[in-house]
């Protein structure tokens, strides 16, 4: 016969077990290597500097299941001076990339939007890469009311 | 067939840039979600979109799991002449959507 005590304690077990094998206590160094990772990889490990990028989205976001995004980049689009792709990372999300583009000369202007799933509030980074192989980047702080995958314990 | 929506502008002048939309119906499961019974959803997404312009390429993306539902994706091209612009998505269990769109280039 069990006693009330040790049922307790079993049950309290039982409800525990799955949640820590969901979250591993170090999830935020974790999501950040993995954002390091995706970022040395698409960039090659070359120096990524601030400016020239646009990357538009909502500060405050309701919900992260649709976040409307856009990427703008200053350059004159020309045969000699044009973009190669645009990448596009979030720091807190199961897997960082989001969207990988790539233009060229014919697309006359460098911006391209989209719609993206968004797992908390974290920061939001667009890179891109010149014709010249230098890469320049912006990031956002978004602020997530609703997560996308909320329902499953992954942030 | 997958349902796909594109706006593309039926004239335009030469030179212009054009702004191109697109939309295609996809659920885009992440592969991250689960069932009430603890199993994963298989991943299903797009994983590639590209668009030619009379048979040159002239955008093309790769789409993650963090692309949301019915993926929206708008582009720019320049009008150079007249022709077709092809879209193609394709993505996992052998998704593949072909849309075309005229332009008249004066």
């Amino acid at each position: 016969m069990i006693d009330r005590r040790a049922f307790l304690l079993l049950a309290a077990g039982a409800l525990a077990a799955p949640a820590r094998a969901q979250l591993p206590p170090n999830i935020a160094a974790l999501r950040k290597a993995a954002l390091g990772e995706a970022v040395h990889k698409a960039t090659g490990g070359a120096p990524v500097r601030a400016g020239r990028v646009k990357l538009d989205l909502p500060p405050l976001i309701d919900n992260g299941n649709t976040v409307p995004l856009s990427v703008s980049v200053d350059s004159p689009m020309t045969e000699a001076d044009h973009v190669r792709s645009i990448h596009v990372f979030t720091e807190k999300n199961p897997q960082p990339n989001v969207l990988s583009a790539y233009l060229g000369p014919r697309a006359g202007r460098a911006a391209v939007s989209t719609r993206a799933r968004i797992a908390d509030t974290g920061v939001v980074i667009a890179i891109a890469h010149m014709s010249d192989g230098s890469y320049w980047s912006d990031q956002v702080n978004v602020v997530v009311t609703l997560s996308a995958c909320l329902e499953d314990g992954l942030i | 067939m997958a349902r796909v929506v594109v706006s593309v502008p039926p004239r335009a002048r030469r030179g212009d840039v054009v702004e191109i939309r697109t939309l295609a119906g996809h659920p885009m499961e992440t592969g991250f979600r689960r069932t009430q019974l603890g199993e994963l959803v298989p991943r299903d997404i797009i994983t590639r979109f590209s668009c030619s312009y009379n048979g040159v390429e002239v955008f093309r993306a790769e789409l993650h799991p963090a692309v949301a539902a019915n993926p929206l994706i708008s582009f720019t091209t320049v009008a150079t002449e007249s022709g077709t612009l092809e879209f193609r998505w394709s993505g996992d269990n052998g998704f593949v959507a072909v849309q075309k769109a005229e332009m008249v280039v004066v």
